[in-house]
C-alpha cells in the first residue's frame, strides 16, 4: 500500500464516466437494453423514472460485486450477479410502489425486466467483477447516465410530437378543445407513440452521433 | 489458513448464505413498505369511486383527498347477485378495513374483487359458449357477486357500479355512475393495466369518457335493457352510443363487452327500485323529456367536434 493514491477524479475516472455517454454509449454504441428504451419513452416522466432506476440498480449493483469480487465464486458468479439485480430491482419496484404510485402503474413490468437489462449484467460482469469499488462507481454513474440521456433525448422527441406535451405541458396548443397549433390544422403523428419510433429515433441519433465522430465508425 | 475458493463447501455455503441475507433483506423491506401500498391501493378506488359518480365536488379529488372523503359521499356499499338481489349491505358507519387478504370483509362492497371475479366468469364463457340457463345456473353456483356504492349529494342519489374485463392486451375496469332513474349515465372511469399507451390506454381520458354522461342503459319505449354501444369512431351517435377509439378498436370491444355483460345485472336492480317506488307512471315522461334534451347536447357537441 506504499504506491501513491490516485486522486479520486484523475483522468482515468473521468473517462469512466465521460465514455459511456458520447464514445462507448451502452444504447447507441453498444446496442444494449434497447427493449426498456423503445417502450418506456412515450412520456418523459416515465423515461426520467426508468432512468434513475436503471441508474440506481447499476451504482448499487457495481458497488456491491466490485466488493464482493473476491468473495464470489467463479462456479456461481452469474447467479450471484443476477440474485444481487434482482434483489436490488425488487427494492426499487417496491420503494416505487409505495411513494411514486401513479409512475410505478405507467412503468409497470419494465421495472421488473431491469432485471434482464443487458446494460446491468454487462457491466457487473466485464467492469464490477474486476476493478475496485470507486471505479465500479464511477462506471455505474457513466452508463446510467448514458442510458438515461438516450432514453430522455428519445422521450422528448416522442412526447413532443406524439401528443404535443412535454412533461405532461401542453406545448402545442389542446388538441381536444384545438386551440395554439392545432387550430390551424396540426396534428399529432400516432406512430411517435407507438415503440417502432423509438427505433427510428435512435437509428437518427446513431447517425448524428457517428457523424460527429468519425473515430466511431467501423473500418470494413 | 486460506479457504479454498474453487471447492464445492465455499459454494455451497456462499450461496446458501447469499440467499438468506437477501431474502430477509426482502422480506424485511416489503413487510415495512405494504401498509404504505395498501393504502395507495385502497385510496386509489376510492378515488376512482367518486370520480365517476360525476359531480362537480368530487371531479378532480386527489388520491389521498379520496380518502378522507370518501365516506361523506358513498353512504352504502352494497353487493348483487346475479339476479340483482341484494346480498349485504355496508353504510359510511361501517369502517372500510384495509386488513391483508385473509382479514378482508368478504360482506363489503369495496373489498370485492371483480377481477378475480372476470376471471371465474371467462372460465364459465368458454364453457357454456351458447350462454343460456345453464350458463347463469353456473354464475350464481360459483357465486358471482356484483358491488354497487350508493352515493348522495344535495338530495339526490347516485348509483356507481364496478366490472371488469379484457382489452387487447390484459385486464380493463371501468366505474360507471347512474342518475337516480338508474338509467341514465352522470359520470364513467375506466383504467386499464397494460392497454397500448397512446392508442388504448386513451380510455382513461376525459374525451372518451365523457361521452357516456348522459346516455341510457334502458329502451326509451318499453325501458327494457339496452346496451350501450361503443360505435367506429365518427358519425351519428344516439342516446345508446358513444365513439370508440380509433386505432384500439379491441380496447374499445373490450370496454362494449364489460359493460353490456356487466350493466344487465344492476339494471335487474335498478328496475326493482322502479317497481318498488310509488310513482310508475311519472317516470317515463320525465325520461323522455330527459332524452330530448341530451339529443341536443351530442347534436351540438357533435357540430362543435366537426
Amino acid at each position: 500500500m506504499s504506491e501513491t493514491k490516485e486522486p479520486l477524479f484523475s483522468k482515468k475516472n473521468k473517462k469512466l464516466i465521460s465514455d459511456p455517454l458520447n464514445l462507448n454509449n451502452p444504447v447507441t454504441i453498444q446496442v444494449l437494453g434497447i427493449c426498456s428504451a423503445l417502450a418506456v419513452t412515450v412520456q418523459m416522466d416515465n423515461a426520467i423514472v426508468m432512468s434513475i432506476a436503471v441508474l440506481f440498480v447499476l451504482v448499487m449493483g457495481n458497488l456491491i460485486v466490485s466488493l464482493m469480487r473476491n468473495l464470489i465464486p467463479s462456479k456461481i458468479k452469474i447467479i450471484v450477479q443476477l440474485v444481487i439485480v434482482a434483489a436490488l430491482v425488487i427494492i426499487v419496484d417496491q420503494v416505487l410502489k409505495a411513494f411514486v404510485y401513479d409512475v410505478s402503474k405507467s412503468l409497470s413490468v419494465f421495472v421488473g425486466l431491469i432485471i434482464t437489462n443487458c446494460i446491468i449484467m454487462g457491466r457487473l460482469e466485464a467492469f464490477a467483477l474486476g476493478n475496485k469499488p470507486w471505479a465500479s462507481i464511477l462506471d455505474g454513474v457513466g452508463n446510467g447516465l448514458g442510458y438515461g440521456l438516450i432514453l430522455v433525448v428519445v422521450a422528448f422527441f416522442k412526447e413532443l410530437f406524439g401528443s404535443g406535451k412535454l412533461l405532461g405541458f401542453e406545448i402545442f396548443g389542446n388538441s381536444v378543445d384545438q386551440t395554439g397549433l392545432y387550430a390551424i390544422g396540426y396534428e399529432d403523428n400516432g406512430l411517435m407513440l407507438l415503440p417502432p419510433s423509438s427505433l427510428i429515433l435512435v437509428a437518427l441519433y446513431i447517425w448524428i452521433q457517428k457523424k460527429r465522430t468519425p473515430s466511431l465508425i467501423d473500418e470494413h | 489458513m486460506s479457504i479454498n475458493k474453487e471447492g464445492n463447501g465455499y459454494t455451497m455455503t456462499f450461496a446458501i448464505v447469499m440467499v438468506v441475507v437477501v431474502g430477509g433483506l426482502l422480506a424485511y423491506i416489503a413487510s415495512t413498505l405494504k401498509p404504505i401500498q395498501q393504502a395507495n391501493v385502497k385510496n386509489e378506488k376510492m378515488q376512482n369511486i367518486l370520480q365517476a359518480i360525476g359531480l362537480e365536488e368530487t371531479n378532480g379529488v386527489s388520491r389521498d383527498e379520496a380518502g378522507k372523503i370518501f365516506n361523506d359521499y358513498i353512504t352504502e356499499r352494497i353487493i348483487l347477485d346475479y339476479d340483482g338481489n341484494v346480498v349485504s349491505k355496508k353504510t359510511n358507519e361501517d369502517q372500510i378495513e384495509s386488513a391483508a387478504k385473509s382479514m378482508k370483509d368478504e360482506k363489503d362492497a369495496f373489498n370485492l374483487e371483480v377481477r378475480k371475479y372476470y376471471n371465474t366468469l371467462t372460465g364459465l364463457m368458454k364453457k357454456y359458449p351458447e350462454g343460456g340457463a345453464e350458463y347463469e345456473a353456473a354464475i350464481k353456483e360459483k357465486g358471482i357477486t356484483y358491488p354497487l356504492f350508493v352515493a348522495e349529494n344535495g338530495g339526490k342519489k347516485y348509483f356507481v357500479t364496478y366490472f371488469s374485463g379484457k382489452g387487447l392486451w390484459d385486464d380493463i375496469w371501468g366505474y360507471v355512475a347512474f342518475r337516480e332513474d338508474g338509467t341514465t349515465i352522470n359520470g364513467t372511469v375506466f383504467d386499464h393495466k397494460g392497454e397500448t399507451p397512446g392508442l388504448g390506454s386513451k380510455i382513461t381520458e376525459e374525451l372518451f369518457q365523457n361521452q357516456f354522461i348522459g346516455k341510457i342503459i334502458t329502451d326509451e319505449n318499453s325501458g327494457e335493457y339496452k346496451p350501450i354501444k361503443v360505435e367506429k369512431p365518427g358519425g351519428e351517435y344516439n342516446q345508446h352510443q358513444v365513439a370508440g377509439l380509433s386505432g384500439a378498436t379491441f380496447t374499445a370491444v373490450g370496454v362494449d363487452e364489460m359493460m353490456n355483460r356487466s350493466l344487465e345485472v344492476y339494471n335487474k336492480y335498478f328496475s326493482s327500485l322502479k317497481t318498488a317506488s310509488v310513482q310508475p307512471i311519472e317516470l317515463p315522461v320525465s325520461d323522455t323529456n330527459m332524452m330530448d334534451s341530451i339529443q341536443v347536447v351530442v347534436d351540438s357537441t357533435m357540430l362543435a367536434i366537426k
